[in-house]
């Protein structure tokens, strides 16, 4: 059989959301990062859990990108499709590469399916065009069935291993080792169930089997050792569970017990679950009764002294508006995440989107800045995290740090840092009262004001709501005072901007064209960007994650490039942002509100005519 | 009685304290501040530990008349940040000052989650039947029919009754004053702030602008509080009118007010307080008792110890997982479950 070298490969999972495709991707995609390979994930699923069997709107997906090196993206079209009903097939059409392999369960076929799946004729093949592709159609049901009858389990439960059936499929297309998935499959249920492990083990082995024994496979794949490695110890790692571990190395590296409140909220949940699971660490969550009752906890606790988080989605954020106005007035260090998702209302829970860039810098009452972070990839969900929470507990502001569903479910290999790397973070904390009276609004040179924690003798304050005096912090209907202290709230988010990174642009410091973006679609654009250079073309990238205040720098970044082209996964928030900021400049904009992630086919396509 | 380390001068703040003449809140104040230093002595804590915190409204201006920690928050969301408060750090007293409106209308989540949780918090509850600080808008225990500037002909909505709401809610403590009863609203709020768990204590109190004399009925002075309410204490027999020869009785499934000495009733037949019975029946029973029926009860209603404790279990969860742990920083989190080395 041949076998063909490649650098890269995208391969999809889709069936029906009952039919374990995340965790099918899930054991891939972690046996190609076990190999040393580049992974990028994108589980595209719907917000129903169980949607009607067969029909293309309970379709649930899983992208791998992988190869030799690192991927930067989950990749726009996919090489090989598995696809468990026709449903899937039809969802998935238009993602495929020409000549793509499609891997359709057969025993799925029937006219009852095909119904459901809305297609017109009983050729589905015919119908989407795929005369021209690797489509192979093997009987998976059946074919796990017999493997397994000799199980002792019930139909059911065999047929529920028809998709370790497909993954074993895949394991030998790309000649992968089956170890780590049986290892997971033990450890996941041996203990409870063996019999179902070991099933399971014995439907990837069929799989594996059916394919080295079949030619209906016109090839398989072998993916070169990388080219360059960067020594270390490395795990896969997901946006919400490095957030999550993130905010863990806040508190470690400032002391600070760790607390969280929040509400379960996709796509977001995963952090509550995450720190819900780190007692050894001492973290405390509350799964509150309410999105408010998240921030209210965070900010009682933030009083009290611990490092406070709540962890949202958009519609939480909204509810959570007159809280962080709250935090903002008492000027107590609080981190909201906020993972985006599409909107507005309940709009795409389970869909990535950037538009709540304008709600997290505008939508309270009042003049009521708040400093704003994004992450930009799965791992660096962590060091952003980190950041978030160094800004507002050194700073003694809330920090809103954005995050997205794209980034959240996705995973990525991660070269695992070492805490001794992370720099202490020293909090304005005051134990004694040095001076006759404690003022508790007295600024340093960060113009964050002093912290006292109730219980300790000497420093007992009351703070609250409304307008503080500029020292004392008591109540203050002084109309001078009020100026006074609108303006030292927006200079001492200001102020961060000193003790931030410089912006840094990716690529040639000046040219022809500079694509900006921010958050989650760094590897989309660095991916584009990276092709035309590639080309001799003169683009380079200047991506964001400090939003809020904006990092030095950029004025200058901008000035040495003849256009600008603002990309987001939104209607153009953040341009609008520029346009405030730095309204000297001309942005061009490219703007996606689909749910998905941009391609990097669109983004080339973009950028390629507008260097016409 | 010994020297107390404080005395309820050391809770006063310096703040100019600016409710209307003849509030009620004051006479609360005051009970709190009396009550303070003896709760202090109990349980050996500084006067830095009290933290107290409300939400909005007349009463939630309480805070800054109080001299320890104080935490003005929003409108009902008081009971949440106590809640991470104590939470945070369970060795704070923490005490909450808010009205019917805070946290029985736009709390009213709040005040019902920290109840069922019994989370050790310290509730005071004015309930003045109005809102008074938007000027006088019906709340959530207005009487039915209550004409107000947003009910011009009459609510016709039914009010909540806090402590059949508390006690529904499985709350371990609710007692009730009135607010010109210093010393009964100083026994419930030291008894409160004892109890281990979230205590709630009502005080109905009046609004002299707004609402003024809706508790007059039963309360408006010493004579009339004597006759038409009852003081229930744990043990002692539930008698109550101006000679205390009327007492309560359980008959045919329910409360029924008798005259001892007649019809055969005798103080053996009236019913003795079981404040400490986790049973929930004959509480709620008591706590919905209406004027003219019945006498309003007050002082402590309820007091369950025994029961888990949030923030407590919370604690000992931790301290039970940390016994055991494989992972103690984040260096080994970061390197726990599956990892690879190039």
């Amino acid at each position: 059989m041949p076998q063909t070298q490649v650098q890269d490969v995208v391969i999809r999972f889709s069936g029906d959301s009952g039919d374990g495709m995340q965790l099918t991707g899930t054991l891939f995609s972690d046996t190609a990062a076990l190999l040393g390979n580049g992974i990028s994930t994108f589980p595209d699923y719907p917000a129903e859990i169980r949607a009607p069997h067969d029909t293309v709107a309970g379709v649930s997906g899983f992208q791998v990108h992988f190869g030799a090196d690192r991927m930067l993206n989950p990749g726009d079209f996919c090489d090989v499709l598995v696809a468990m009903n026709p449903a899937a097939l039809k969802a998935n059409r238009k993602w495929l590469k020409p000549s793509a392999t499609v891997i359709l369960d057969g025993d799925s076929i029937s006219e009852d399916t095909l119904h459901k799946a809305g297609f017109a004729t009983l050729d589905p093949i015919a119908e989407l065009n795929l005369q021209d592709y690797n489509v192979v159609t093997p009987k998976i049901t059946q074919m796990t069935q017999s493997a397994l009858a000799d199980t002792g389990l019930d139909n059911k439960a065999i047929v529920k291993c028809k998709n370790m059936f497909a993954l074993g499929i895949c394991f030998y297309l790309f000649h992968y080792p089956e170890d780590h998935a049986k290892q997971y499959l033990d450890s996941k249920f041996a203990k409870k169930n063996p019999a179902i492990a070991t099933a399971n083990k014995l439907a990837i082995d069929a799989g594996y089997n059916y394919a080295a024994n079949t030619h209906q496979f016109a090839n398989t794949y072998a993916i070169p050792q990388p080219t360059h490695v960067e020594h270390g110890t490395y795990r896969s790692i997901n946006g919400n569970t490095a957030a999550a571990w993130g905010l863990c190395a806040v508190s470690e590296k400032s002391g600070l017990p760790l607390f969280c409140g929040s509400y379960p909220i996709t796509p977001a949940t995963v952090i509550l679950e995450e720190l819900a699971k780190r007692k050894d660490l001492g973290v405390k969550t509350m799964q509150a009764e309410d999105e408010i009752a998240g921030i209210c906890t965070a900010i009682g606790a933030a009083f009290a002294g611990n490092f406070a988080v709540t962890s949202t989605s958009g519609p939480g954020l909204s509810l959570k508006s007159e809280a962080l106005g709250l935090a903002v007035m008492t000027e107590l260090p609080l981190v909201v995440v906020d993972v985006q998702r599409g909107g507005p209302s309940t709009g795409l829970p389970t869909k990535t989107e950037q538009s709540d860039l304008m709600e997290a810098l505008y939508g309270r009452n009042g003049e009521s800045p708040v400093a704003i972070v994004a992450a930009s990839s799965p791992s660096d969900c962590f060091h952003y995290a980190f950041e978030a929470g160094r800004i507002a507990l050194e700073h003694m502001t809330p920090v809103i740090l954005l995050s997205d569903g794209f980034i959240a479910n996705g995973s990525e290999p991660w070269k695992i840092p070492s805490m001794q790397d992370y720099p202490a973070i020293k909090p304005p904390i005051i134990d004694t009262c040095t001076e006759d009276a404690f003022m508790p609004y007295k600024r340093n040179d960060k113009m964050a004001r002093s912290w006292a924690f109730p219980g300790k003798e000497g420093l007992e304050h009351r703070i609250g709501g409304l307008e503080k005096d500029a020292l004392k912090g008591s109540i203050s209907n002084d109309p001078a005072n009020h100026q006074l202290m609108v303006d030292a709230r927006a200079a001492k988010i200001g102020r961060i901007a000193d003790f931030i990174p410089v912006q840094e642009v990716y690529g040639d410091p000046s040219g022809d064209l500079l694509v900006v973006g921010w958050g989650g679609t760094r590897g989309h654009l660095q991916t584009a960007v990276d092709a035309l250079r590639d080309e001799k073309k003169s683009v380079s990238l200047c991506h964001f994650n400090y939003i809020n205040p904006l990092p030095h720098g950029v004025e200058e970044i901008f000035g040495r490039f003849k256009k600008i082209v603002v990309c987001e996964l939104n209607q153009g928030q953040f341009t609008a942002y520029l346009r405030s900021k730095l309204p000297q400049f001309d942005y061009l904009t490219y703007n996606k509100c689909e749910g998905l992630p941009f391609t990097v086919a669109q983004l080339t396509d973009q950028f390629n005519s507008l260097l016409k | 009685m010994s020297e107390l380390k404080y005395t309820a001068a050391d809770f006063k703040s310096d703040q100019e304290v600016k409710w209307c003449p003849g509030c009620g809140d004051y006479a609360v104040l005051n009970a709190v501040q009396k009550a303070l230093p003896e709760v202090a002595e109990a349980s050996g804590a500084e006067r830095s530990s009290f933290t107290v915190v409300s939400g909005i409204g007349c009463s939630s201006r309480f805070p800054y008349y109080v001299s320890t920690y104080g935490f003005h928050g929003i409108h009902g969301r008081a009971n949440a940040v106590a809640t991470g408060l104590k939470v945070a750090n369970p060795e704070l007293n923490v005490i909450v000052t808010t009205g019917d409106g805070d946290s029985l209308a736009i709390g009213g989540n709040h005040f019902i989650h920290s109840v069922r949780r019994n989370i050790d918090l310290t509730v005071i509850l004015f309930n003045n039947e109005i809102y008074g600080l938007t000027k006088g808008q019906y709340s959530p225990t207005s009487k039915l029919g209550k004409v107000t500037k947003t009910s011009p002909y009459g609510t016709v909505e039914h009010p909540f009754n806090p402590g059949e709401l508390v006690i529904a809610a499985k709350g371990t403590f609710f007692a009730r004053s009135i607010d010109v009863e210093v010393l009964t609203t100083k026994e419930c709020i030291t008894a409160a702030a004892q109890h281990d768990g979230m205590a709630v204590t009502e005080i109905l109190q009046n609004c002299v602008i707004f609402n003024d004399k809706t508790h007059a009925p039963f309360a408006a002075d010493a004579a009339t509080r004597k006759a038409n309410t009852i003081m229930l204490r744990h043990g002692e027999k539930m008698t109550f009118g101006t000679d205390n020869e009327k007492g309560i009785v359980f008959e045919d499934m329910r409360l029924k007010v008798v005259t001892i000495g007649e019809d055969g009733y005798t103080l053996d037949s009236v019913l003795t307080h079981d404040a400490h019975t986790p049973d929930t029946i004959l509480h709620s029973m008591l706590a919905a008792m209406k004027y003219p029926e019945y006498p309003v009860a007050v002082g402590v209603i309820r007091d369950v110890e025994g029961q888990v404790v949030y923030d407590q279990a919370v604690e000992a969860q931790i301290a039970e997982v940390q016994s055991t742990a494989k992972i103690h920083n984040v260096d080994e989190l970061l390197r726990s479950g599956e990892t690879w080395t190039l």
